[in-house]
């Protein structure tokens, strides 16, 4: 399926949800924070956030900063 | 330590109460861990942090929160580099999913060049957060005009710039610091401009409840060193604000008796 992460285009193989995303992308996603297509997923809710083809995802995280 | 006693002396900003008054960045430092030591050097209990989109193409680098542990700051999460209100909500909805805060540091800029805030927008996107149920503490020209109106509209924290961010030049207007100071209900910090520890010393002596920097650390050749100096400053400015300082005369006084020279 095709997503654009963090603004870049890319293709996966099928995934049925979010939580499924955080683990092929290799993240904690304890330590993330994600927008699908601009709204924010509560990290509870990764595991039933459907994905869809051309889905538009976010993930932020903290880092330093003034 | 001298047998006197002392009321502990904290500050408070949205219902939370602080011993430290120093409040430190976590940018521009050599690695985490060097951050993380010049945190504790400072003796911080808050820091700064900023919100970015997380690096795909290598999900094994260093994460600050392994260095900087958000059950040891409490984390202050910036909207540096927005530019626009919509933009600081929209990350720092991000950053409250991110670690649950709602305690955050609105800065919104009107240039790349000399990151001065842009203060119409900034006072339009703290009424956006506020309605959204955070508590910001906003980061601000030295205008005391445009303080008070922040204050107004619900601001846990007024923190003029004494400088632009990272310069370095320490205090510009004692005048409007000091007017902002007189007339806040809220905390006042200093944040931003601060370059070496006199500066931090002067901004608390003038009255303010802390002060915020990064650049003045992070830049120093020893960071570490230089945020204990900042730890001292910062303590050494409150209490001779407290003390109450001596009348300036225009000509000498001796110390010395004048009575029973030989």
């Amino acid at each position: 399926m095709n997503l654009t992460v963090n603004g870049e285009p890319r293709a996966f193989p099928p995934l049925v949800h979010l939580a499924a995303l955080v683990s092929e992308l290799g993240l904690d996603g304890r330590k993330v924070a994600i927008e699908r297509n601009l709204e924010i997923v509560p990290r509870s809710a990764y595991g039933k956030t459907r994905l869809c083809d051309g889905d538009r995802i976010e993930i932020v995280h903290f880092i330093g900063g003034g | 330590m001298d047998g006197s006693v002392h009321t502990e002396d904290t500050w408070s900003v949205a219902g939370r109460t602080f011993t430290s008054r120093l409040i430190v960045g976590t940018g521009k430092y050599k690695d985490y861990a060097q951050n993380a030591a010049a945190a504790e050097a400072a003796g911080a209990e808050i820091v700064t942090v900023a919100l970015r989109r997380v690096n795909l193409s290598d999900p094994s680098q260093p994460m600050l929160v392994d260095y900087v542990k958000p059950d040891r700051f409490t984390f202050l999460p910036n909207t540096a580099g927005c530019f626009t209100g919509e933009e600081a909500v929209r990350t720092l909805r991000l950053a409250r999913e991110a670690g649950g805060w709602d305690l955050v540091k609105l800065e919104v800029l009107s240039n790349t060049k000399h990151l001065l805030p842009d203060m119409e927008e900034t006072l339009r996107a703290l009424k956006l957060l506020i309605a959204d149920g955070f508590q910001v503490m906003v980061y601000c020209s030295d205008d005391p005009v445009y303080a008070l109106k922040l204050e107004e509209a619900g601001a846990a924290a007024i923190m003029p710039a004494a400088a632009p961010i990272g310069s370095g030049r320490g205090i510009q207007n004692f005048l409007n610091l000091g007017l902002i100071i007189e007339q806040s209900k809220v905390p006042v910090l200093v944040d931003a401009g601060v370059g070496t520890a006199s500066d931090a010393v002067l901004a608390m002596e003038a009255g303010c409840d802390a002060v915020l920097m990064n650049t003045a650390i992070a830049e120093a050749r020893d960071p570490i060193r230089m945020a204990g100096a900042m730890k001292h400053a910062v303590i050494a400015g409150r209490e001779a604000y407290l003390s109450g300082r001596m009348a300036k005369r225009t000509y000498g006084d001796p110390s010395s008796p004048k009575a029973g020279l030989i």
